[in-house]
């Protein structure tokens, strides 16, 4: 097909101005511009053609060839499409979806029709048997609770109370799974189900590592040096350990089976206690002896850091 | 992967600094650190794009965000589209695919 002839295709007149041309692709060009018109053939044609035409004509070098005669419309090379059309309707499109999360938009289709079905929309038969739908709540668990196992009372929206037994050790974040306690099914189909997610608080000194409990104790100077029976807490109640003799701030204690109780197959973990020596008050004696005792047979604990002796 | 020097050199006359801009406007997106992108054949494709609409459309810097972001929602809703045919096209049985054009037609 032979080309039309570029002024006709831009609606113009031959001799318009250069501004004139470029008004005129503009408009033209925002008008059919492929990607603002996907899938419209007719529009991508067109958007082609008044490429062409405005590529020649907005050349002076090849305006003045073609306004001569020396070459035609047909005679030009098609601009190079961006073809963004090919690239955002394939696979890889997903790239630019529009909120910038990743693998939202794919799944919005789904959640779309999972919700009508749910809700017996229009679109679903009147009689079919569906499941009721899952839903979702939060639970706050205490530390120790999360670590020793416990019941807690979940309130429902619709005042509806629902005990859940939240076993040993479970962590912040999992889901527990209450089958058939979600939405009602529709025409004989089973309930959903309920999706507690645990948000388990933090404890004022234990901290949970795996199914270890790490937490720091302080000792005085006396029971460090000396060393001797101490009572320390740990998740299953207070515990009495040997702190040995010479003992300084940082030694570990390991409390074997202390940590978190044996649960789904897993062993027990143990509980580290961190010693922290406290001087607290200071009396006579201690500063006296102190003064008089040096130099100090530790020497400087910070060599090494400051580059001194 | 394409880094930027591959980049400015498959389209012509693009700057880095200007690609760099455009990443910052969140207009492009790109893997690695800043001073190590890279891109993958849609980028290249974006760049263009980005350039027709500004360049050739004449569509300023401040409007560009709102068109680039109608652009992209309408490709999601046609990804979306393709993506419900397929469905249909797999799992709906024959009388369910006559149903649905019925509707449609109505």
């Amino acid at each position: 097909m032979a080309a039309r002839d570029p002024y006709e295709v831009l609606g113009l007149k031959p001799g318009a101005s250069d501004k004139e041309i470029r008004g005129a692709y503009r408009k033209l060009a925002k008008k059919h511009h492929p990607d603002l018109n996907p899938g419209n053939k007719p529009a991508e044609e067109r958007f082609k053609e008044v490429s062409a035409a405005n590529e020649l004509l907005s050349d002076p070098a090849r305006r003045a060839r073609y306004d001569r005669g020396e070459i035609d419309a047909s005679g030009q090379e098609r601009p190079q499409r961006g073809s963004w059309q090919g690239h955002a309707e394939g696979p890889q499109g997903t790239r630019y979806r529009p909120n910038g999360e990743a693998g939202v938009d794919e799944q919005e289709i789904g959640d779309i029709f999972a919700e009508l079905f749910r809700r017996g929309g229009s679109g679903a038969p009147p009689n079919m048997r569906m499941r009721g739908g899952d839903l979702q709540y939060t639970l706050a668990v205490d530390f120790l609770d999360a670590v020793n196992g416990a019941t807690r009372r979940l309130t429902l929206p619709q005042g509806k109370h629902l005990d859940v037994r939240v076993p040993p050790g479970i962590e912040d974040g999992q889901v527990m799974r209450l089958k058939g306690q979600g939405q009602p099914g529709h025409n004989g189909g089973a309930a959903g189900d309920a999706l507690i997610e645990i948000h388990v608080t933090p404890h004022p000194f234990f901290h949970r590592d795996g199914n270890d409990i790490r937490f720091e104790v302080p000792v005085t100077l006396a029971e460090a040096v000396l060393g001797g029976k101490i009572t320390v807490p740990s998740p299953s109640g207070s515990l009495s350990v040997t702190v040995p003799p010479h003992s300084d701030t940082g030694a570990q204690l390991r409390l074997r089976g202390k940590g978190v109780p044996a649960h789904a197959g897993q062993p027990a973990g143990d509980a580290y206690v961190t010693l922290k020596v406290v001087i607290g008050a200071v009396d006579d004696k201690l500063e006296r002896f102190l003064r008089d005792r040096a130099p100090d047979p530790a020497g400087n604990p910070r060599r090494g850091m400051t580059g001194d002796a | 992967m394409i880094t930027i020097d591959v980049l400015c050199g498959s389209v012509a006359g693009l700057q880095a600094g200007e690609v760099e801009q455009w990443i910052g406007n969140a207009w492009l997106r790109a893997e690695g650190p800043p001073g190590q992108y890279r891109f993958q054949e849609i980028d290249v494709a974006r760049v263009r794009l980005i350039r027709e609409l500004r360049n050739d459309l004449g569509i300023d810097d401040e409007t560009l965000p709102v068109v680039l972001s109608l652009i992209d929602q309408l490709y999601a809703a046609r990804r979306q589209m393709r993506k419900l045919r397929r469905a249909v096209e797999e799992a709906a049985p024959d009388d369910v695919k006559q149903a649905i054009l019925n509707t449609l037609a109505g």
